[in-house]
C-alpha cells in the first residue's frame, strides 16, 4: 500500500504544491513551520479541503482525481485534530460509539482495543467538559481509532497541550505505533515529536515539499541540512543489548554497531530511538584508545558538504549502512585529507536516548 | 371577567402561535442554516429579507399579503384553482401571515446558534463518517439546541403579540380570526375596561414570563 498525493491549491497569499508518494506503514510526518502547509495538505487528504487540481490514491483506490470526489465521511479515514473537538452533547461513551455504529467495514480495531490502548476507560461516562485537556486528547485519539481507518490522520495532537500534558500523551502514540498496522499521517512542528515517532518524513515549505524520505537518511542529507531544533543531526533505531548495571550503561545495537548510552531502566531486546547530533561527532583516521570517548565506529565518508557558516563543514558518513552527521571546521577536514570513501571512525561524544 | 368570547380569543390566539412556530421550525431552519454557513453573495440580501418584517409596519406587510391571497393575487388564483378558496379572513390566512411577520424571531436566534457552532463539529462528525444530513441532525442541532429553544419562545410570544398583521389579513371574526389582541382592542372600543384589563394584564404577565424564561435559558457563552 502506498499513497499518491498530488494538489495543487491556490489561495489569496498561499498555495499549496505538492506532489508525493508516502509509505502505507509507519508514521510519516509531515513536519514545516505554521503556514507552510502541512495542515492544508492533511486536510486535502481527509477531504476537508478541496483542491481544484489534484490526485490522491490511497492503497491502489482513487480518492480525488479529475473525475472522481470522494467525500470526507466515505473516507476509510481517522482524523485526530488540535483541539480534540468532542461533541459536548455526547458523553465519552457516546463519542467513541458515534463513528463507530456509522463505519459499515469490518470492524479491526475492537471498541475495547482503543479504549484499553489510550487508558481512557476510568472517563466512558463523563462529558467533554468535565475532562482534562490530555484525557480529552487520548479520547479524540480514541474515537478515530473506533472507526477502524484505514489511515490515520492526526493534525498536531499534542500542540494545544502543555509539556506536562504531551509527555502523558506521547507514551499512548508510541504504543499506537507499535500495536497497530495502520498508516499514520503526523503533523508536527515538533522536532521531538518527529525524532520519536517518525519512520518517515516529509518537510514542508511555503506550500512545498522540500524533501520526502525515511527519516534517517533524510535527516542526513547534507544538500538539505533539516534542523530538527536547534541542530543538525541523525535518528537511529536500535535495539538494547547488554547492560552495564555496575556503570549504568545500556548498549543499544543498530546495523552499523553498538553505542553505549546511560542507563534509562531499560531491558535488553527493546527497541529504542537514538539520536546522534552532529557537532557531537567527531572523525579520527585511526582507533583512538586513550580517550573519554567511549562510542567509536568505523564508517565511510559519503560526502562533504557546507555549512552556514564559512570556517565549517558537514560530513556525511556511513557506519554499516546507517547514515551519521558530522560537522567539524573545514580545516580539520583539509589536514584529514577527507575525502569521499575515505575510512574513518567517528567519534561519537554524545548520544540521546529518545524513545 | 373572563367571557366565552375572551376564552375563544385565547384559545386561538394559542392555537395559532402554536402552529405559527411549527411550521417556522420547520420551514425557518433550512434558512437560517443556509444563512449560518453560505459563503454566497446572495446571503445578505436573503438576511435583509428576512429581517424586513422587524422595521416594516405590520399594516404594511398586511396590504401586501392581502393583495397576494386575495381573488386577484397569484397566491389567490392558486388556491382557487386548488379548490382551497381564499385565505384572506380564514385562520389559514391568518397563519400564512404570521409565519411571514415571526420569521426573523425564528430565523435569527437559530442561525446565530449555528454560526456559534462552526464548521468544526461537523467537519468531525464527516470524518467519523456521518453524511451532511446525518451530521446535522446528530451534532449541529443538538448542538444549538439553546438556539433552538429561544427562536421558538421569541416566534411564539411574537405570534401571540400581532395585531396588524391580524386585522389586515383576518379581519374580527369571533372564534376565527379574533385573537387576544384584537379582542383587547374590542373591549377598549365598547368602554369594557374591566375586561379589557382582565386580558391586556394577562398579555403583561405572559410576556414578562417569556423574558424571564429567556434569560433562564439563554446559552451562557462565557462557558467554553
Amino acid at each position: 500500500m502506498t499513497i499518491e498525493a498530488r494538489f495543487r491549491l491556490d489561495w489569496p497569499g498561499f498555495s499549496l504544491d505538492v506532489d508525493l508518494q508516502l509509505p502505507g506503514r509507519g508514521i510519516t510526518a509531515l513536519f514545516g513551520h505554521s503556514g507552510s502547509g502541512k495542515t492544508t495538505l492533511l486536510r486535502a487528504i481527509a477531504g476537508l479541503e478541496r483542491a481544484r487540481q489534484g490526485r490522491l490514491v490511497v492503497a491502489g483506490t482513487v480518492w480525488q482525481d479529475t473525475s472522481h470526489w470522494l467525500p470526507t465521511h466515505k473516507r476509510p479515514i481517522g482524523y485526530v485534530f488540535q483541539e480534540a473537538s468532542l461533541f459536548a452533547h455526547l458523553t465519552v461513551m457516546g463519542n467513541l460509539r458515534y463513528g463507530m455504529k456509522r463505519n459499515g467495514a469490518a470492524q479491526r480495531i475492537s471498541l475495547e482495543h482503543a479504549i484499553e490502548l489510550l487508558g481512557i476507560g476510568h472517563l466512558l461516562d463523563r462529558k467533554p467538559d468535565r475532562l482534562s485537556g490530555g484525557e480529552r486528547q487520548r479520547v479524540g485519539i480514541a474515537r478515530a481509532l473506533a472507526v477502524s481507518p484505514r489511515l490515520l490522520l492526526m493534525d498536531e495532537p499534542l500542540a494545544a497541550l502543555d509539556l506536562e500534558r504531551r509527555q502523558e500523551i506521547l507514551p499512548y502514540l508510541e504504543r499506537l505505533h507499535g500495536e497497530l498496522d495502520i498508516p499514520v499521517l503526523y503533523v508536527s512542528h515538533s522536532p521531538d515529536e518527529v525524532a520519536r515517532l517518525a519512520d518517515h518524513l516529509v518537510v514542508m515549505e511555503g506550500g512545498r515539499a522540500l524533501a520526502s524520505g525515511p527519516l534517517a537518511e533524510t535527516l542526513a542529507r547534507i544538500d538539505l541540512p533539516i534542523r530538527l531544533g536547534e541542530d543538525v543531526g541523525v535518528v537511529l533505531e536500535a535495539v538494547v543489548a547488554e547492560l552495564d548495571r555496575a556503570w549504568h550503561l545500556s548498549r543499544v545495537d543498530f546495523p552499523g554497531g553498538g553505542l553505549w548510552v546511560r542507563d534509562r531502566g531499560l531491558t535488553v531486546g527493546e527497541r529504542v530511538r537514538v539520536r546522534v547530533l552532529a557537532r557531537d561527532v567527531s572523525i579520527a583516521l585511526e582507533r583512538l584508545s586513550d580517550t573519554s570517548i567511549v562510542n567509536t565506529l568505523p564508517a565511510t565518508v559519503t560526502a562533504i558538504g557546507d555549512e552556514p557558516h564559512p570556517a565549517l563543514c558537514l560530513v556525511r558518513l556511513d557506519a554499516g549502512g546507517t547514515p551519521l552527521l558530522a560537522r567539524l571546521t573545514h580545516r580539520s577536514a583539509s589536514a584529514l585529507k577527507l575525502a569521499m570513501g575515505r575510512r574513518v571512525w567517528a567519534q561519537i561524544k554524545a548520544v540521546a536516548l529518545i524513545a | 371577567m373572563i367571557t366565552p368570547e375572551d376564552q375563544a380569543a385565547i384559545r386561538l390566539t394559542l392555537e395559532l402561535a402554536t402552529v405559527t412556530t411549527l411550521l417556522l421550525l420547520v420551514f425557518g431552519t433550512p434558512i437560517a442554516w443556509w444563512l449560518a454557513r453560505t459563503r454566497s453573495r446572495w446571503k445578505r440580501p436573503v438576511a435583509a429579507v428576512v429581517a424586513l418584517p422587524i422595521v416594516l409596519p405590520p399594516t404594511v406587510i398586511g396590504f401586501y399579503l392581502l393583495l397576494l391571497m386575495g381573488p386577484y393575487g397569484p397566491v389567490g388564483r392558486l388556491t382557487e384553482e386548488l379548490g382551497l378558496g381564499h385565505l384572506p379572513f380564514t385562520f389559514a390566512g391568518l397563519v400564512v401571515a404570521s409565519v411571514f411577520y415571526s420569521l426573523p424571531f425564528m430565523v435569527q436566534p437559530l442561525q446565530t446558534a449555528f454560526e456559534s457552532v462552526g464548521d468544526r463539529p461537523l467537519e468531525v462528525a464527516a470524518t467519523l463518517r456521518a453524511a451532511p444530513l446525518d451530521a446535522f441532525f446528530t451534532v449541529a442541532v443538538p448542538l444549538a439546541a439553546p438556539g433552538f429553544l429561544t427562536a421558538s419562545i421569541l416566534t411564539f410570544a411574537h405570534t401571540v403579540g400581532e395585531f396588524g398583521v391580524v386585522l389586515m389579513i383576518g379581519g374580527n371574526i369571533s372564534g376565527v380570526t379574533r385573537v387576544v389582541s384584537v379582542q383587547i382592542y374590542d373591549h377598549v372600543e365598547a368602554m369594557e375596561y374591566a375586561s379589557a384589563h382582565w386580558l391586556a394584564g394577562g398579555m403583561v404577565l405572559f410576556s414578562f414570563g417569556i423574558l424571564l424564561l429567556l434569560t433562564l435559558f439563554h446559552p451562557d457563552r462565557s462557558r467554553s
